[in-house]
């Protein structure tokens, strides 16, 4: 099978045999790159160089016998995560310049595992977007239709991915970011628990709801990576100090006997017809696998959308204060004054979407507000936390639609915020409940992929990974390749 | 100027807010150091400078500090705290907010007790103490149009101790900002450094017509660096309201600074009015939760405080209350007496003469803190045993402590090197008063005729003779014998 | 609830944004439709419901009171557009 075609796993599997050196394979995906990139702009920075030199390394590690458990293997970073010596630009022009002087800690642990990182993607400019088009440069465009959007905020990520530019690249989640790009570009989407994988070096946007994760076209190759990416870290206060189990180990455990909780709200919605009968069928598999579905109530779900757009904008308004020219980043030239040198600086620096939400924010937390806006949003967010762990009482897995609608087109929905913001209802609550979750491609709708969504109780990523696989094990949609870049 | 508070039918009411940099050896939300006087930026790491993706973690010394500290306070330690964002832009301010506690404090609802005008004791209510982080320094000096901002302080931990508006003067007010001084260093959570910046006061200040409960509008003095200076800012600033408002004006809510050259207080025009900070729980903290255990464990490792060291050493050693209060000051000086006391036979109240004494002045004089004393507890105690057994007297051993603080050895070293050993011996001193006698005839004759003021003539002129080194007691004796006629 | 431009402008500054006046023309109605979007949330019932603080109920770790960093100060200075003696530049800051 073409390199360029395999998972993960069966990469791993070829390198061991010696059928093809990891340089070999890096080249090969490196001359894809070059080849098709310019279709869907999947890159801000494409690391030829350095993906060669690690790649070289693996091969002589795989020799010594002292490879880590992803030598060799090629990755692609979200541009959100720093970089040592890389451009890491987070999609904006604030940081259009800027080297980072170290690594984050999920960076590291890739790294020290043998990857070898083909190139940063680009995103929605700091993670705010579900469109992957407020990217300063330019954006995204889905593999499936070159017309439409591959979702966001990990666009170039999933586009990656489903371009089969490498098998995996990771990504960040605050509202779905991960979990609707894969929905939307037929790929595996995995966003664990909240303080499972350290958020040391990647750039935050709203922190209590950030993580970190990975995109693949396997549920194997998302337990593999998530493998290497979890785990304590100490620079992180909010990581949690639990082990990570072997999450390969139980994938190949049936499901026989998994409660899979149905929302009831879920198909009330604005939700696609097909899509919804996609995700029927999906759920339907799981079932014909011994799986019992029981209805579960979520009655808070609604809110969670303007939960989210209370909570996010307020951290992020925060979070992006330290991007005022003096340090780091865009500087405005000859300000006039401090305070020019800050408005200016910002003003160019930042694309419209984040300084709205950044000005939404603001609003949210100013003086005479904050009691009605983020703190009433921080009760209801507790409120929607109950519910799942309510449900979860008596379910193992909550599956659902991840989207209400495959990809749309490219300035589509721009102008309108609300409807934008419409297209995360179905995951916001796992970020809100700090829940692990992803995203399963299901089928197609209109010859555009749709995913099945899981929600796990906290640290449950194990059986929504076995559920992924064991579902992948039925169906192959998830191996479907879009006909430009097969 | 005059007293203003009582006289004028005017209340002066004052709240102090103390920052007090913990002395711990990295800073509270990272892994620099927090040591003074580095070359700019060379102790800011990338946590420090709010660099993209960089995250805070909790220091646990800052923790157990702050719990002492409202122990000794008698203070309510918040078993749950939590930190918050103090959202506004500054240079010295890297990541445009300040991490800092707002609604659940770690410390609250303590109090310390001092002496107010009359000299009767208050009690002066701490509403709460908080940690927070330190911003960096802008440096104006030898720029044109910029500023150049070092973030080396950048992050260095604070406790913010706040007090209740129970100050009812600006002598009550350095009351107890120096016994906040004292505890802090007491404790060994802060070197109280003014000079370094690493003790630093504001004064919220308001005025009231007397018996009127409302709270007059306050301003806050900021730039407080020194205790002289606090008086001054506070008695100037209640001046200026009282005149402000007499003659019709009314007082604005702003930040003014002490100017110490033309002793008065300005406005800060140029600080951001009515800051809206957009306080909010801090997502990258989580709550600090703090035991039952951990707090008597700290309680357990409560050094002796000020006030029941003072006590002590007045029942103890039999001391004066000035002399203990004196000695108590700081912690060192007391333990550095204490170890002189146990090394000699000699009273306490000799040993405490000496410390408050010579030591005191030459600590002052050269500019030294008790810790840097050229004279070690023992090496003291060695000389005031030389007093208490009468190898020198009190005199000699001034002219053995000067000797001793330059450096030239021990005080039997040097009192064996330059001969001082007190001439006891009667018959040498019989020999050197008949000689003086035989020399100075006409005084002999006058003491005799009665004149027995010059018996001190006398005295004086065995002693040069002895070079000071004669029991000045058997000199006065024998004199006295002798000169009978 | 709709944002006048005033608020929009005062929430600019309080962000130290520049923007344009047709920013912030732009700004006033999309501001004002998120507001209103949000403003849902009063309908909720949320009386004795804590506030989340995060999703996991955990505490705050410590860590040990050591210096662990190292001075790197002229490889981060390669980032800042304005130094000089190892100072980040700003115009003049009056106080």
């Amino acid at each position: 099978m073409d390199l360029h075609l395999q998972t993960m796993t069966e990469l791993a599997a070829g390198l061991e045999r010696g059928d093809f050196t990891s340089v070999e394979l890096t080249e090969s995906l490196l001359q894809r790159i070059a080849a098709h990139n310019d279709k869907l702009n999947a890159f801000v920075t494409i690391t030829t160089d350095e993906a060669l030199a690690a790649a070289a390394r693996a091969d002589q590690a795989r020799i010594a016998g002292s490879g880590g458990a992803l030598n060799g293997l090629p990755v692609i970073h979200k541009d959100i995560f720093c970089t040592r010596g890389v451009m890491t630009t987070c999609g904006s022009k604030m940081l259009d310049n800027f080297i980072s002087p170290y690594d984050a800690t999920v960076v590291k642990k890739l790294a020290d595992a043998g990857a070898v990182v083909l190139g940063k993607s680009n995103m929605d400019e700091f993670a705010m977007g579900s469109s992957n088009e407020t990217s300063y440069f330019g954006p995204v465009h889905n593999p499936w239709d070159l017309e439409c959007s591959p979702g966001g905020s990990s666009g170039g990520s999933s586009a990656s991915v489903a371009a089969r530019f490498a098998p995996a690249a990771t990504g960040t989640d605050t509202g779905g970011s991960i979990r609707q790009p894969a929905s939307l570009t037929g790929t595996v989407g995995l966003k664990p628990t909240y303080g499972r994988v350290s958020r040391y070096g990647m750039v935050a946007f709203a922190s209590s709801l950030d993580q970190a994760g990975v995109i693949t076209r396997s549920s194997e190759d998302a337990a593999r990576l998530l493998g290497v990416m979890a785990g304590f870290d100490e620079r992180d206060s909010t990581s949690i100090d639990q082990p990570v189990p072997d999450y390969l180990a139980s994938i190949g455990d049936s499901i026989k006997g998994l409660r899979v909780g149905i929302v009831r709200q879920h198909f009330d919605q604005g939700l696609d017809e097909q899509c919804g009968a996609r995700v029927k069928d999906a759920i339907a598999v799981l079932e014909s696998l011994g799986a019992t579905t029981i209805e579960v109530d979520l009655p808070n779900l609604d809110l969670s959308v303007p939960t989210y757009y209370v909570v996010a904008p307020a951290e992020c308004s925060s979070n992006l204060s330290r991007f005022d020219g003096v340090r780091f980043g865009h500087r405005a030239e000859n300000p006039e004054d401090l305070l020019d040198l800050y408005c200016r600086s910002r003003g160019e620096g930042f694309g419209d979407e984040v300084k709205r939400r950044i000005m939404t924010g603001t609003y949210v937390l100013s003086a005479g507000y904050y009691d009605a806006y983020y703190l009433k949003a921080q009760r209801v967010r507790q409120l929607i936390a109950d519910d799942f762990k309510q449900a979860f009482a008596n379910v193992d897995v909550i599956a659902g639609p991840t989207t209400p609608t495959p990809a749309f087109k490219l300035g589509d929905k721009v102008d309108d915020p609300i409807t934008m913001y419409l297209n995360d209802i179905y995951t916001i609550g796992a970020n809100l409940a700090g829940l692990p979750a992803m995203s399963v491609p299901c089928g197609f709708v209109n010859d555009l992929p749709v995913g099945l969504h899981l929600v796990g109780a906290h640290f449950a990523e194990e059986t929504i990974l076995r559920c992924g696989h064991q579902y992948q094990q039925q169906t192959d949609w998830h191996s479907a390749c879009p006909e430009a870049f097969e | 100027m005059s007293a203003a508070g009582l006289n004028s039918g005017w209340e002066v009411v004052i709240g102090l807010e103390i920052h007090a940099q913990l002395a711990t050896k990295s800073k509270i939300f990272s892994g620099s150091s927090t040591a003074y006087g580095a070359e700019p930026n060379t102790q800011a790491n990338l946590v420090d400078l709010g660099y993209p993706g960089v995250l805070p973690v909790l220091n646990k010394e800052v923790v157990r500090m702050a719990t002492l500290f409202g122990l000794a306070v008698n203070a309510t330690v918040a078993r749950r705290s939590v930190f918050a964002r103090k959202n506004y832009f500054y240079p010295d301010l890297p990541k445009g907010y300040q991490i800092s506690q707002l609604e659940l404090p770690i410390v609250e609802h303590g109090e310390m007790s001092i002496a107010d005008t009359n000299g009767n004791e208050k009690r002066i209510g701490i509403t709460r103490a908080h940690l927070e982080e330190d911003a960096g320094k802008s440096i104006h000096e030898g720029f044109d149009a910029s500023s150049g901002i070092d973030l080396n302080r950048a992050g260095t931990p604070l406790l913010e101790i706040v007090s209740e508006p129970d100050l009812r003067s600006a002598k009550e007010a350095v009351a107890y900002m120096k016994k906040i001084h004292t505890i802090v260093r007491y404790l060994g959570i802060s070197d109280g450094n003014m000079q370094e910046g690493s003790f630093r006061c504001d004064a919220n200040v308001s005025v009231r017509p007397m018996g009127q409960e409302e709270l007059g509008t306050r301003a806050e003095l900021k730039n407080l660096n020194s205790f002289r200076f606090i008086e001054k800012a506070i008695n100037i600033e209640v001046e200026r309201q009282i005149d402000l408002i007499e003659d019709g004006g009314t007082v604005v809510q702003e930040t003014r600074l002490y100017d110490s050259d033309k002793d008065e207080t300005r406005s800060m025009r140029s600080k951001e009015e009515a800051n809206d900070y957009r306080y909010f729980p801090d997502p990258d903290l989580l709550p600090v939760e703090i035991s039952e255990e951990y707090i008597e464990a700290v309680r357990a490792t409560m050094p002796e405080l000020p006030v029941a060291k003072q006590s002590r050493f007045v029942d103890e050693y039999g001391l004066k209350g000035g002399d203990a209060e004196i000695l108590t000051a700081s912690r060192a000086l007391a333990d550095y007496f204490e170890a002189v006391v146990v090394a000699t036979d000699a009273t306490a109240q000799i040993a405490a003469n000496w410390v408050i004494g010579e030591l005191a002045g030459a600590l002052n004089r050269d500019g030294k803190d008790i810790g840097d004393s050229n004279i070690s507890a023992a090496d003291l105690a060695g000389l005031v045993s030389r007093i208490n057994d009468s190898t020198i007297s009190g005199k000699i051993a001034k002219q053995v402590f000067e000797a001793m603080w330059e450096g030239e050895g021990s005080a039997d070293e040097i009192i064996a090197a330059k001969g001082l050993k007190q001439i006891t011996d009667s018959s040498a001193i019989e020999a050197v008063v008949d000689k003086v006698i035989a020399d100075n005839p006409g005084q002999v004759a006058e003491y005799q005729a009665g004149k027995d003021k010059l018996i001190g003539f006398f005295v004086g002129k065995v002693m040069q003779e002895t070079k000071g080194q004669a029991n000045p007691g058997q000199v006065n004796q024998i004199l006295k014998d002798k000169l009978k006629s | 609830m709709s944002l006048d431009k005033d608020q929009v402008q005062h929430i600019a500054m309080l962000a130290r944004l520049k923007l344009s006046d047709e920013e912030y023309a732009v700004s006033v109605e999309k501001l004002s439709k998120i507001v209103d979007f949000v403003d849902q949330l009063s309908e909720a019932d949320t009386a004795d419901v804590i506030p989340m603080a995060h999703p996991l109920h955990a505490a705050q770790r410590l860590r040990p009171d050591e210096v662990t960093e190292t001075d790197d100060r002229d490889r981060y200075q390669e980032n800042a557009a304005a130094v000089t003696d190892g100072l980040y530049l700003v115009p003049k800051v009056l106080e």
